[in-house]
């Protein structure tokens, strides 16, 4: 991927750079007076979809540790079941900071049923045994 | 001391060893796979982000997910699992030495084996940074570990060098848990690792991306105290005049991963410039029945693609064993041979060829291209060419090819050029 | 109180530790680090020199040609690497050929074995990869290669094991008079003493200073090296090029285990404590190693490091002797062959204790020359190694791969009468974080050996000082978590 710039501050550029396929399409996405969500620069359908999600509604997938009672390690991966908001990424970070699980854990297992109340469930990446005495 | 014998001893027990191994098994062989750590699954255990398994599984899983899936399926089998054991010797006969703490010292004679031990990082010290040698220089890889197995946090400021995935994915991770980076320098002009990670890792964090920067000094005692950035030129030579400094307690290096291949030499196995072993279409090393597969036959950039080239590599290993395979001679080698813009190229060379069949090449180019064609020349003739839109050289670039003997020469060269059609288009 | 206060933990004050526990003497080694050769005596070209380069007359001279024959009891008694795989001056042309057969009349002089060939034959068979350009060589056998870190902690484990104290993380900060001696303020201790022995280093002429001693300065000089990786470059000898006045140049040289480094240059530096390296510097010594060796692959080098000499303003001399103070002893000065002259310096000095002071020097009974080492995974053969394993699991588990360090031995360092607390302190005697992957693989390990055979927070791990912690913290969510439960 060829970025065109040698420093990005993400400020200084509205766009939004389509990752879809390697093309990287530089989409310039805006509100038009009628209110509706307008992109440019699009080089195929997908974008148009995907730059309207990320101009509205950005969402990203929450991906961290939480702690792990007795477990071969400290610290378990985890990650959401789908993408939350992105606005919402380090309050959710606070929400896992918080959690405690106890092993033996199952990949797959819901460590936090209803983040934020957006009934998004995070859910344990691994399996994890107890700390062998 | 104690003495195993199996059929299939496969070195590493990440996504490549494991594939390998289940594959063999299923075919019908004994299998014992050795692992230094203490658990399967390899690297993936501290690559805890998503991304992996979009080709094979269909799924958009994270690295411990998608190690799950075979070690689940592991464990269903027979296939001997040797944890906490460290290879320490291989013999061109096939002989391992391993260690392990409760077993002692074993010898395990195979049939055949199968290399999977992945890969090291390059360090600063092999890319020469000058400056001091304080606490807080770490390999981005090894910053993983510490954070997301260890739950230790390496820094508070930090600079990463290097703008490859586990450089952009670990400025993402410490930037969630509270830590501040304060900018990623790329050497090249451009961002090398996925669009999808400069944005969700870099863009998403207003973490500002040097390119054609690199460190050209470390400084600080005990700890790191400052680090200065400085633009380069096309010969990577930095342009005094450009010098930023950024205060900083650690430096992050994602310089490159290099196959980890001290135990290959040990059994004489001849190896590339890559540092990866030369292997034919086979994926059979210079030493008959020593197969090689995954990071430590070239860097890979998708775990999918690992885990399919493991599998060619368990099924090549399974029928080496049974002395099925080698249906035709040995010709003389024909060598494939890297030409304008590619890098290297797996297999080094075809050893077996008698009737028409199937070679599976891969290949990275060495820069950035777009709208090219592949060409692949035998007997100066073209046999085979593909179109590319994009190139880049973090993407490995896999074609299958059926070969006909009478097409080939001593040589396979692969080019890959501008296509000439769209450059009359541009004109 | 003392009868003798040693300042500085290189290799000359461990060695004179070592020559002065022999008697019935209170010994104190004060040192500013954590641990012994944690400055010069760390970072050097680590040879022992065959000793005829040094100008005739000179300390220098006098103390590498007594000094250079004492390795071969040394090594046997206090155990550590070191090999005679002799060394080649390089010539080019026909001044460097003038020079190469001064060198040889002088080794005549000192009775050192060597010879001056020209058969370009025999050169390239004692060594293939020199460069073609050599026209002659000036051949030192009985030169040598040392690991200073082994040296210099074998030297102190022998001492420590005889009586001597050692006072670490202590920087001299003050000294002063009294009826008996001196008052050293060493960090936050005091320590009082009859007599001092200065071998600080580049820092000597300031603890000179302290006591009113003051008649030499010392003026920094860097040296910058390359580390290649094992096996990569084909060497049998230590390589030099025909020497300037200023120094011994760029040298390409075999350590012990293997490895191979290219350097020093030298560079007089203002700043005691820069020990930075820099790219100019770098390109210098590559440029300097391809010169002997053209074939050095740079691409396979795996660090780069820089140590500061000691040069004295008495014409780069030691400074080795009495000073105008009494009780006031100096072991100052020590540049190349420093490192060389080690053990025939502790011999002088302690000369120089029984004749300047009132000190009586009576023998102990019991001092024992013999320093065992510990086990080491290298020396074993399988059978021994099998044995180790099922008496002691922990020589099963490999920690450092590089290297092939296993658990058992870095505990075993740990707990050595000097011991082990540091990263820093494992590497130089273990060698993990020296090999190709820099501690990329063995750090998070050793970080919880450490922890759990010092009952020390992980956080509190440092590199070497107190300063230099390895890891932050803990990540947020295991921040309320008490530390000793992260010890799986």
């Amino acid at each position: 991927m060829e970025v065109e710039f040698k420093e990005s501050k993400t400020g200084d550029i509205p766009e939004i750079i389509c990752i879809i396929c390697p093309n990287s399409c530089k989409l310039h996405v805006y509100e038009d007076e009628k209110g509706e969500i307008q992109v440019e620069g699009h080089g195929c359908t997908r974008g148009i979809e995907y730059g309207k999600d990320e101009f509205s509604d950005p969402k990203r997938t929450l991906i961290t540790t939480v702690k792990i009672e007795n477990g071969q390690l400290p610290v378990l991966p985890v990650r959401s079941k789908v993408g939350i908001p992105k606005k919402e990424i380090f309050k959710a970070m606070e929400v896992a900071n918080h959690v405690c699980v106890k092993a033996p854990v199952n990949v797959g297992d819901v460590v936090i049923p209803n983040l934020l109340g957006l009934g998004i469930e995070v859910i344990a990446s691994r399996s994890m045994r107890e700390k062998k005495s | 001391m104690k003495l195993l014998e199996t059929d299939i001893a496969v070195i590493g027990g990440g996504p490549a060893g494991l594939a390998a191994a289940l594959t063999a098994y299923n075919k019908g062989a004994k299998v014992t796979i050795i692992e230094r750590d203490f658990e399967l699954g390899g690297i993936l255990q501290q690559c805890i982000h998503n991304g992996f398994g979009l080709t094979y599984f269909k799924e958009e899983l994270t690295g411990p997910e998608y190690a799950e899936k075979f070690i689940a399926m592991v464990k269903q089998t027979n296939i001997e699992v040797l944890l906490d054991s460290m290879v320490i010797d291989l013999s061109s006969d096939k002989t391992i030495t391993s260690m392990n703490p409760q077993k002692g010292l074993m010898k395990i004679k195979a049939k055949a084996v199968i290399l999977a031990m992945g890969c090291r990082e390059r360090t600063r010290g092999a890319i020469n940074v000058p400056g001091t040698r304080p606490a807080g220089i770490y390999n981005a890889g090894t910053a993983q570990r510490l954070v997301n197995m260890e739950g230790y946090m390496p820094g508070k400021r930090i600079v990463i060098l290097g703008s490859g995935d586990i450089g952009l994915i670990m400025a993402r991770r410490m930037t969630l848990e509270g830590v501040k980076i304060l900018c990623v320098a790329e050497i090249l002009p451009y961002c090398s690792g996925l669009v999808r990670n400069f944005v969700q890792c870099l863009q998403d964090y207003d973490i500002p991306l040097y390119l054609s920067h690199t460190i050209t000094e470390i400084r600080g005692t005990k700890r790191v105290e400052e680090v200065v950035i400085s633009e380069v030129d096309e010969r990577w030579m930095p342009i005094k005049g450009t010098e930023k400094i950024f205060k900083c307690d650690t430096v992050l290096f994602s310089v490159g991963l290099i196959p980890e291949n001290e135990i290959s030499l040990k059994a004489g196995v001849e190896l590339d410039k890559t540092n990866g072993p030369m292997v034919n279409e086979y994926l059979e090393t210079s030493v008959p029945g020593i197969f090689a597969c995954g990071n430590v036959l070239q860097v890979h950039d998708l775990v999918d693609w690992v885990t399919m080239e493991a599998e060619r590599a368990g099924e090549n290993a399974y029928n080496y064993c049974t002395n099925q395979d080698r249906k035709g001679k040995l010709l003389k080698s024909i060598q494939t041979i890297p030409g304008e813009n590619v890098g290297y190229i797996v297999p080094q060379r075809i050893q077996y060829l008698k009737d028409p069949k199937t070679v599976q090449f891969s290949f990275r180019p060495k820069i950035p291209d777009k709208e090219c064609i592949i060409e692949f020349v035998s007997k100066g003739k073209i046999f085979d060419k593909r179109k590319a839109k994009h190139i880049i050289p973090s993407e490995m670039i896999i074609h299958k090819i059926a070969i006909k003997p009478e097409d080939m020469g001593e040589n396979i060269t692969i080019n890959i050029r501008k296509n000439p059609k769209s450059i009359k288009e541009e004109s | 109180m003392f009868d003798i206060a040693i300042i500085g933990g290189g290799v000359t004050g461990c060695a004179i530790a070592r020559w002065l526990s022999k008697y019935e003497l209170k010994t104190i080694l004060i040192e500013k680090h954590e641990d012994v050769a944690s400055e010069t005596s760390k970072a050097n070209s680590a040879i022992i020199h065959a000793g005829y380069d040094a100008p005739e007359g000179t300390l220098r001279s006098k103390m590498n040609v007594k000094g250079n024959p004492m390795f071969d009891q040394a090594q046997k008694e206090l155990c550590f690497e070191f090999k005679r795989v002799g060394s080649f001056v390089v010539g080019f042309n026909d001044d460097d050929m003038k020079v190469l057969h001064k060198e040889k009349a002088q080794a005549d002089k000192f009775k050192i074995p060597a010879e001056v060939i020209t058969d370009i034959k025999r050169i390239k068979t004692m060594e293939p990869n020199i460069s073609d350009k050599v026209i002659g060589v000036f051949y030192a056998p009985t030169a040598g290669i040392v690991w200073p870190f082994g040296l210099t902690i074998a030297l102190a484990e022998n001492a420590h094991n005889n009586g001597v104290k050692f006072l670490f993380s202590s920087p001299v900060t003050d000294i002063q008079r009294n009826e008996h001696g001196f008052i050293i303020q060493a960090g936050k201790n005091q320590v009082e003493t009859q007599v001092i022995i200065n071998a600080a280093g580049v820092f000597a002429d300031e603890i000179a200073n302290m006591a009113g001693a003051a008649e030499f300065t010392i003026a920094p000089r860097k040296g910058e090296y390359i580390l290649m990786d094992r096996n990569v470059v084909p060497i049998n000898h230590i390589l030099f090029p025909t020497p300037t006045p200023i120094s011994k140049g760029i040298l390409v040289c075999p350590t012990v285990e293997g490895h191979t480094f290219i350097g020093p240059n030298a560079q007089d530096i203002d700043n005691k404590e820069d020990l930075s390296t820099s790219s100019a510097g770098l390109n210098e010594i590559i440029v300097g190693g391809r010169k002997l060796l053209p074939s050095i692959p740079i691409r396979l080098a795996i660090t780069n490091f820089a140590g500061i000499r000691a040069i004295s303003n008495k014409n780069g001399e030691f400074v080795i002797g009495q000073s105008k103070v009494d009780g006031f002893i100096n072991a100052a000065g020590i540049c190349s062959p420093g490192l060389s002259s080690c053990l025939a310096v502790a011999e002088y000095i302690t000369e120089t204790v029984k004749q300047y002071t009132s000190l009586r020097l009576e023998e102990k009974a019991n001092w024992n020359p013999i320093r065992l080492p510990q086990k080491r995974l290298s020396e074993m053969n399988e059978d021994e190694l099998s044995n180790a394993i099922k008496k002691r699991p922990q020589w099963g588990r490999v920690i450092c791969r590089c290297e092939t360090v296993t658990e058992a031995e870095i505990v075993d360092a740990i707990h050595r009468p000097i011991g082990a607390h540091s990263m820093d302190m494992i590497k130089k005697r273990l060698r993990p974080g020296m090999g190709r992957c820099q501690g990329g693989f063995c750090t998070p390990k050793i970080l919880k050996i450490l922890s759990r055979e010092m009952d020390l927070p992980v956080t509190k791990i440092m590199k070497n000082d107190t300063g230099s912690p390895m890891v932050i913290g803990r990540l947020k969510q295991l921040e309320s978590l008490p530390w000793k439960g992260d010890r799986p």
